[in-house]
């Protein structure tokens, strides 16, 4: 969808500013800095006011995202049931820290709010997979590093 | 087709009333996000391979969440003659089994939970069908209102949705009831805002309905931010027309024309399922103008948040609809006189909305049997944590802690003893265990310096450390404020660099008076409900598990083991038998011993990733 299109769409709509970058977001994976201007100018609103709301929603990346999304939830079920150790072993297997994605563009790590499977917690996401009952041994066989692209390495 | 008359819904009702009940025996997987986590997908895929292979003499349909998330994946079966019996966990290769069973009439005992009562010639009422599991533990205090059609219908068929009386309680309205009259009723059921705050609903709507205004707004509030707590995502997912249903009512009652619901960008499933309704409801003419017939218009639009705690406000989640970030404003004027686009606007939560159409179709004196006096009819929890059966709950307001946590919950873990229960989300608190004899009501809770919220109960054992607690909390709210009222936005800051410095045993005993000054600040100087009630977790720590936060700061020691910087790894050489699992799981290898001789662990190696505690079938893992 071109960006004219987007903002045609959610223009006077409610949620027209997060409904519009959503769209957006969803061309690149993450929001450029010229798609914003240009849809800025479609809605006919200033710019600040899509950065401003751009910067103020955690769903909204103003980088690329990796091939494969890990998001470790923090919970509060998950967290009494060893969210910070889940998250320290992804950065430390994945060499990232959170927020960050890889070199080679392959993997990225977010830490999210609440996924709302608390009954099955610990829960990672990866892409748009839920794993739940989450230990280290599990998501050691859930990270598996692998180069080979043939073979879908966050499968379990 | 559009429905335009009461006879013609009557007839889709029966129509979905006999294709939920079939004649051939049928599996309904229970198919909401977290039975998809648990690998319900998967377990559906074998169901119509193995259905196909017998030569289609079953079927299988997806179904909501049944709520007991602690045997998911779970699968009911319906047979001919309407027995029915639930199954969990059922994976892949034992749903072959089931199958194959079943096709010949016979019920397994293995892995069942419960029968659950016979499906009856007629589509039930509400009433019939709000506790169906009464021998089993989990199930048998619990009566299901909001949550009555999840796991009993597809949640993507409009016609199951009928079946089971979807947009009767409308029809209804539009047919026997006055605006007044449905407010009335309303007002008389008791029903108060399941978000937390709990105004009474009727009250609400009825300062929409008086509004002068022309324009009018209905939102449900379907960002469901407390960590802990999925009962909107549940419901969404599991019977999307209950939410429809109650919002047409409440834009009957109001005389608003549009609606909009708010959904959490975490929630993806409940947004498509959502979106499905919505068109299905739509096409059958139940959205749109002149639904059922009568002079009655309304629609609505479904938007996605973006990932915001503080959106969930009211006045913060219309500033986002609006098209602004999620920032609150000062109250009044309440949303119910200004509100969207500045005209009257009635904000419900989900859970609010799905028990609307319950109410009409049966009765206000019928809901108000159940709860207490000023906390009428039930409430759905999500008791997660440190419990056997874990799940969302749904029972009447006033069933008693003990009750939620150790009789429906099963209790703690073998071993383990519970410690608290902590209520309410970052907005509420905890409440030891020695006072589980409270009653769950908005306003008993409320006095013991917690809140109901939306309905998250998150049940801590011995291993949970109540500073950690209080800290995770003031984590999420700080980094959460939106940042408008310098108390809450600096405020929350530096309690939380205070409970890190208690925590890393860096603490000074007048932190612990600085805590309390701070937070009643902050309480008095904030704009919303974030700000005034991000406190509470630490304030009801304070009060009640003192002791804990003293031995951080007087010993430099963690009791329940969870403070990195306070504890140390260490193997029982009593316990340990040498069987070499941790060492192998050791991603630093701190470990070392020879085989079948007691193992080490070097302090200085090790990082605290617990794998070793996870491994160890021998409890040989120390925490000190």
């Amino acid at each position: 969808m071109d960006i004219e299109a987007i903002a045609q769409n959610w223009r006077n709509r409610p949620g027209m500013v997060t409904g519009a970058l959503h769209d957006l977001q969803r061309r690149l994976g993450y929001l450029d800095e010229e798609g914003m201007k240009v849809l800025a100018t479609a809605l006919e609103i200033p710019l600040s006011q899509v950065y401003s709301v751009a910067t103020f929603f955690s769903s909204f990346r103003l980088a690329p995202i990796g091939r494969y999304h890990f998001q470790v939830c923090h919970g509060t079920a998950c967290h009494v049931r060893g969210a910070v150790q889940l998250r320290e072993r992804l950065e430390r297997d994945l060499h990232l820290t959170i927020g960050g994605t890889s070199p080679d563009g392959n993997y990225s790590l977010e830490e999210v709010r609440c996924l709302g499977c608390c009954g099955l917690a610990p829960v990672v996401q990866v892409n748009e997979d839920i794993h739940g009952r989450m230990n280290q041994i599990r998501l050691g066989r859930l990270i598996r590093p692998n180069e080979d692209e043939n073979e879908n390495p966050v499968k379990n | 087709m559009k429905i335009r008359s009461k006879t013609d819904l009557d007839e889709l009702q029966q129509e979905g009333w006999q294709q939920l009940r079939g004649t051939v025996p049928t599996f309904l997987v229970g198919m909401a996000s977290c039975g998809m986590a648990a690998g319900a997908e998967r377990v559906f895929q074998k169901a119509k391979e193995q259905i196909a292979k017998q030569g289609n003499n079953c079927r299988v349909f997806q179904t909501g969440c049944l709520g007991f998330c602690q045997v998911e994946p779970m699968v009911e079966v319906r047979l001919p003659g309407g027995d029915r019996c639930v199954y969990g966990p059922v994976f892949p290769e034992w749903m072959e089994n089931l199958i194959e069973s079943c096709s010949k009439g016979v019920l397994p005992d293995d892995r069942q939970i419960g029968r659950i009562q016979t499906l009856p010639a007629v589509p039930p009422l509400v009433a019939d069908i709000a506790c169906q599991l009464p021998d089993h533990l989990f199930y048998k205090r619990q009566i299901r209102i909001a949550s009555r059609n999840c796991g009993q219908i597809d949640p993507e068929s409009i016609l199951h949705a009928f079946g089971l009386g979807a947009y009767q309680a409308l029809a209804k309205c539009l047919a026997e009831m006055t605006p007044a009259g449905v407010i009335q009723e309303i007002v008389d059921s008791g029903l108060r805002g399941r978000g937390g705050a709990g105004y009474p609903t009727g009250k609400k709507w009825l300062f929409t309905k008086e509004a002068s205004e022309k324009r009018k707004y209905l939102i449900c509030n379907a960002d469901e931010g407390d960590p802990g707590a999925y009962m909107d995502r549940s419901l969404l997912e599991g019977d999307p027309h209950a939410v429809l249903e109650g919002m047409l009512i409440g834009a009957f009652a109001t005389s608003a024309q549009r609606g909009v619901i708010y959904v959490r960008r975490e929630y993806p499933l409940a947004s498509r399922r959502l979106q499905i309704a919505i068109e299905d409801a739509r096409a059958q003419g139940l959205l749109g103008e002149k639904i059922l017939g009568a002079n009655f218009s309304f629609d609505l639009d479904l938007v996605e948040g973006a990932g915001a705690f503080v959106s969930g406000e009211e006045t913060a989640l219309i500033a986002s609809i609006e098209g602004r970030i999620a920032e609150p404003r000062p109250r009044p004027p309440y949303p119910a006189v200004q509100g969207l686009y500045d005209c009257p606007t009635v904000i419900n939560k989900v859970e609010t909305w799905a028990n609307v159409p319950a109410i009409i179709q049966q009765s206000a004196h019928w809901y108000g049997q159940y709860g207490t006096e000023q906390s009428k009819g039930t409430k759905v929890f999500s008791l997660v944590g440190a419990v056997r059966n874990t799940g969302l709950v749904e029972t009447p307001l006033g069933t008693s802690l003990a009750t939620i946590v150790e009789q429906i919950g099963g209790g703690p873990h073998p071993g383990r003893s519970l410690k608290a229960v902590q209520t309410g989300g970052p907005s509420g608190g905890c409440i030891p265990a020695d006072r589980f004899d409270l009653s769950v009501d908005y306003e008993t809770l409320e006095a013991h310096g917690s809140i109901m919220g939306s309905g998250g109960m998150v049940v801590l054992d011995d291993r949970a450390c109540m500073v950690d607690i209080a800290k995770y909390f003031l984590r999420f709210t700080s980094s959460e404020s939106c940042g408008k009222c310098t108390p809450c936005r600096e405020g929350l800051d530096h309690m939380l660099q205070i409970l890190e410095r208690i925590a890393t045993g860096e603490g000074e005993n007048r932190d612990l008076d600085k805590l309390e000054t701070m937070a009643l600040g902050i309480k008095d100087g904030s704009l919303c409900g974030l700000g005034k009630s991000a406190p509470n977790p630490v304030l009801t720590t304070l009060r009640d598990f003192r002791q804990e936060y003293l031995a951080h700061i007087e010993e430099k020691r963690c009791p329940a083991g969870v403070c990195r910087e306070l504890i140390t790894y260490t193997i029982d050489e009593e316990a340990c038998t040498g069987c070499g699992a941790c060492l192998k799981v050791c991603p630093t290898d701190a470990i070392s011993g020879e085989k079948e001789l007691p193992h080490l662990i070097n302090a200085e190696l090790c990082i605290k990733c617990a794998s070793c505690r996870e491994v160890c079938t021998y409890d040989a893992i120390r925490i000190v």
